[in-house]
């Protein structure tokens, strides 16, 4: 039996290698033309530790928030018998096609300092999160957290919800269970919202500069500085642009088998 | 402490309405075909789905009423699900801890308790294992194990040995009577497995679309089955009809002798094994003889299973050289023949 190999129509091939031409062209630009010759002083500048410190923190810290809040979400969302669950689902997912810039507005009219809320924070807690670092989180967490929640939302939907009711017949109550049990199911599809979360955050830049500013050392994360650096100092955009793609990559790299596998 | 339980249930089309009591030490299994309640009626006296009517009580106290639910986790039942429902990130030991520390034991001595159930149920040496490192048949048993181990009044197995292969079944089957000898409880075993039902129950509780078609101890209901379902499962020929002295007309059509005289409504009953298959019309003794078309051949381990059509439709296990002497193709017309004193009797 011979498997039947014609050649690649040329319709196809032709826009296929155009695409991939495409996606992959910038990134060997951006390697080709980097200051090898001074990147590593560049690398260990203090902007760019700077930057690349309060990236990582920032990053960080709004993946946390979203673990905090969005596994309870995904869990109100799959397994609660909750009515119009489809419609809240629909408005989670709307940070994610949402113009970051726009999330910044929002936020800003919320949180602001004359914001809906804000104002409140302000005059009750003294509490005033735009244009800080604590804004930088807040602009993150909220770009980021609907992929956390999609990702978690659908683990538990495929987890099997009678090892649930097997946990309640040994007299484990729902939180218990939730804890001991759903949990641990769910777990690569946490870990995979997790990371895809922080890698989101990591490249925020609209919801960020609209809500936080760029204050260096501040809210200068690495986007910001990338941008800034563009105008005043190419070479140091290159090198930041580096770090990130790299960081990127690592983590691609860290998901890949969980991507291709699944949850086991 | 009884365990007495009226159960109405209605959900859609489907309706139960069963009551059942199990006394103290008692294993009663519910027996019959998919779909009959069987899994309606443990879901219900676990807790993972309430009544809709009627009540579920343990002595004094109720579990399940128009007033009263008592959730799945306050309840004291161990379940042994079909397929286990070992949790899989935890260890044999962990999960056999599981209950006692769901119910606020101390992990020290949950893990000690859990570590004395393994090896009660033979497993000391596998407890560090998770579930994907053990058989069919060592899952089986920490599934037990898991649902043993906090004292419940009431355990709940749902087809405990579906899961097995046959080899393994058999040994399970004979250790999980053992440890059934030994539970003071209520037992409640739902199965579809006639053998699993006839051994390990002290009584049977038949189901069919949602109610009870029949009870009684094992041997009585294998003697006396009152329903095709049963007579199939215990592999009887089973007639409804009306007596007249040694002969009963039977609902089914045909006419059969027997061996003492009845009257009114009656079943008669006879082995598979009694029914004698012969080319042309036998004479001789007094026996019922009827035509018969052969609609299919069944072939099992040591005999074969002829299921013929004709008035009454019949099944005839025949040895292998009978099957050769006849040569048996579907639609071949045979005559069949079952002596009187090979059936049996008894009121409807």
């Amino acid at each position: 039996m011979r498997r039947r190999r014609g050649r690649l129509p040329v319709v196809l091939a032709l826009p296929a290698f155009l695409g991939l031409a495409f996606l992959l062209v910038p990134l060997a630009g951006l390697l080709i033309k980097a200051p090898w010759g001074t990147l590593s002083g560049q690398l260990f500048s203090a902007e760019v530790g700077e930057a690349l410190k309060l990236s990582l923190i920032c990053a960080s810290l709004a993946t946390v928030l979203c673990l905090v809040f969005g596994i309870p979400l995904a869990w109100l969302l799959a397994r609660s018998g909750l009515p119009g669950r489809g419609f809240l689902r629909a408005l989670v997912t709307v940070p994610l096609v949402l113009p970051p810039v726009v999330g910044g507005v929002a936020l800003l009219l919320v949180l602001g300092r004359r914001g809906l809320v804000g104002e409140y924070l302000d005059s009750w807690f003294g509490i005033s999160l735009p244009f800080t670092t604590a804004g930088v989180v807040v602009a993150e967490a909220f770009v980021a957290m609907p992929f956390l929640v999609i990702s978690v939302e659908g683990a538990l939907r495929a987890a099997d919800p009678r090892f649930e009711e097997a946990a309640a017949t040994l007299g484990a109550s729902r939180w218990l269970t939730f804890r001991r049990v759903t949990l641990p199911s769910v777990l690569p599809g946490v870990v995979a919202g997790g990371v895809l979360c922080w890698a989101r955050a990591l490249g925020e830049f609209g919801a960020t500069i609209t809500f936080a500013g760029n204050f260096p050392g501040e809210t200068t994360t690495m986007p910001l500085a990338v941008y800034l650096a563009l105008e005043t100092d190419p070479d140091a955009a290159i090198v930041l642009s580096i770090v990130l793609l790299l960081v990127s990559v690592g983590v691609l790299a860290g998901l890949r088998d969980r991507w291709i596998s699944g949850p086991t | 402490m009884t365990l007495t339980a009226e159960l109405r249930v209605t959900r859609g089309n489907f309706d139960l309405s069963l009551d059942l009591v199990i006394a103290p030490g008692e294993v009663v299994a519910l027996l019959g075909p998919n779909g009959a309640g069987k899994s309606t009626t443990l879901r219900a006296l676990a807790g993972l789905s309430p009544l809709t009517s009627g009540r579920i009580s343990l002595g004094e106290s109720t579990w399940d009423s128009a007033e009263t639910f008592v959730h799945s986790e306050q309840r004291p039942i161990g379940v042994v699900f079909q397929d286990y429902l070992l949790f899989a990130h935890m260890t044999a030991l962990e999960n056999v801890a599981f209950g006692l520390r769901a119910r606020g034991v101390r992990r020290a001595e949950a893990r000690a308790e859990a570590s004395r159930w393994l090896d009660r149920v033979g497993l000391g040496e596998y407890a560090q294992r998770k579930p994907r490192a053990l058989s069919g048949g060592q899952a089986q048993r920490v599934a037990l194990a898991r649902a043993l181990v906090t004292g419940p009044s009431l355990l709940l197995l749902d087809e405990p040995l579906a899961a097995l292969d046959a080899s393994t079944r058999l040994q399970v089957r004979s250790e999980l009577g053992r440890h059934l000898a030994e539970f003071g409880g209520h037992t409640l075993l739902v199965t579809h497995d006639p053998l699993d039902a006839m051994v390990l129950a002290d009584r049977l509780v038949i189901l069919e679309n949602g109610r009870a078609v029949q009870q009684g101890t094992p041997s009585e209901v294998a003697r006396q089955p009152r329903t095709d379902y049963v007579a199939n499962l215990v592999g009887l020929n089973l007639y409804r009809g009306v007596a007249g002295g040694s002969t009963v007309d039977l609902a089914d059509g045909g006419t059969v002798t027997i061996a003492s005289p009845a009257s009114g409504s009656v079943h008669v009953a006879f082995p598979p094994s009694a029914v004698s298959l012969h080319p042309s019309k036998p004479e001789g003794s007094p026996r019922n003889t009827w035509q018969v078309t052969v609609a299919a051949i069944e072939q099992h381990a040591h005999t074969t299973r002829v299921r013929l059509d004709g008035a009454p439709s019949v099944l005839a296990d025949i040895t292998t050289a009978t099957l050769a002497d006849l040569r048996l193709r579907p639609g071949d017309s045979l005559w069949a023949a079952v002596k009187a004193t090979e059936t049996h009797t008894y009121p409807a």
